[in-house]
């Protein structure tokens, strides 16, 4: 009997704390963060590079109260963004739809990265194992680890050893 | 004998590749500098031409849009503006009175362009200031993108009978003479 008031109670505890919040989403005023969710993913072509969420400017105010408005209208975030698209032009989006030339934005870096990856590796491979040449004559060298290099190296390790 | 090592370069494609890569994005970047910095439009170049969607309740010849190149034979004063500019503010009756002496005769044409505003803000600034030309926003930015409009508002385009920009405003107005003074010249041409 105890464990059913306690779930009983849980229960009115859970509603207690949701109802409040679920009726008032439609007609109260949204809050800044709710705005700025949105903001933050938009620029202003008033003022380029600054975000709108911390964009002084009275236009970007004006944009900001905008989304509050359709906010409290219901708008959910991809409509409210979509409708400063198509009033504004997509070049308000902080992230590029990924369409035609946007792509370039997306691909160019992984490539360039990926592409400087692989020369750095080349490089610090070669650097790794590098070949011997022989200096002022321009002919081809013997190679690293013909018997003429071993023998060298190892007469050379010898004599480190013996003088520790 | 002295011993160097000898670097094992980077292979030839690989090279081709990285040269390429560099050269074409600095070619990108290149021409869109150029573009960005080049003023698209100039005094003595084509008006270019775009559809305007009238805010609600203007209208031009009854029609809710309309298009620039179906004004040609008339003179045409198109003016950037938003409702956050206060420069705006104080040229906007200029604007009106100016319009009100052309409306009549029929051979001026006024237009408004609202300018990254927000529609209810602009629909109280041009209830605010009595504003009856035809005006809208400039949907997509595109028309603004045309005009290469990023000096800022106010910009006034004079555009004479022949489709062609006869004067740039930057800035508001001082009065409806200096308005009137441009538009004479025009229609005597």
């Amino acid at each position: 009997m105890k464990r059913h008031f306690f779930l009983i109670g849980a229960l009115i505890a859970v509603f207690a704390f949701f109802w409040p919040a679920g009726a008032s989403a439609q007609g109260s005023t949204p809050s800044d963060d709710d705005v700025n969710r949105i903001a933050r993913e938009l620029y202003c072509p008033v003022c380029e590079n600054t975000p709108l969420d911390v964009c002084p400017t009275q236009a970007c105010a004006e944009w900001r109260e905008q989304i509050r408005l359709m906010l409290a209208e219901g708008k959910t975030d991809a409509e409210i963004k979509q409708y400063f698209v198509d009033y504004y032009g997509a070049r308000v989006l902080a992230e590029p739809p990924r369409q035609g030339f946007n792509w370039l934005a997306y691909l160019v870096p992984p490539v360039l990265i990926a592409l400087g990856a692989f020369v750095l590796v080349r490089a610090l491979r070669d650097w790794v194992k590098p070949g011997v040449t022989e200096a002022g004559t321009g002919e081809s060298e013997p190679p690293a680890d013909s018997a003429e290099s071993d023998e060298y190296i190892q007469r050379l390790a010898e004599e480190l050893q013996k003088r520790r | 004998m002295s011993v160097q090592q000898q670097k094992q370069g980077v292979p030839l494609w690989a090279q081709i590749l990285i040269w390429l890569s560099i050269t074409g994005l600095l070619v990108l970047v290149g021409l869109g500098l150029i573009r960005a910095q080049r003023p698209m439009v100039s005094v003595g170049s084509l008006a270019p031409d775009f559809s305007l969607t009238l805010f609600d309740g203007y209208t031009l010849d009854g029609a809710s849009s309309l298009k620039l190149s179906d004004l040609r034979g008339k003179v045409v004063v198109i003016n950037f503006w938003a409702s956050w500019c206060k420069p705006c503010e104080q040229e906007a009756a200029t604007l009106e009175a100016a319009w009100r002496l052309y409306q009549p005769a029929g051979e001026v044409v006024f237009l408004g362009i609202a300018w990254t505003d927000t529609e209810p803000k602009s629909k109280a600034f041009l209830k605010r200031f009595g504003i009856t030309y035809p005006n809208g926003p400039d949907l997509g930015t595109r028309i603004s993108q045309l005009y290469n409009r990023n000096l800022g508002v106010p910009e006034t385009y004079f555009i004479g009978r022949d489709g062609t920009i006869k004067h740039i405003q930057i800035g508001p107005f001082a009065s409806v003479s200096q308005i009137q003074a441009l538009i004479d010249r025009l229609l005597a041409e």
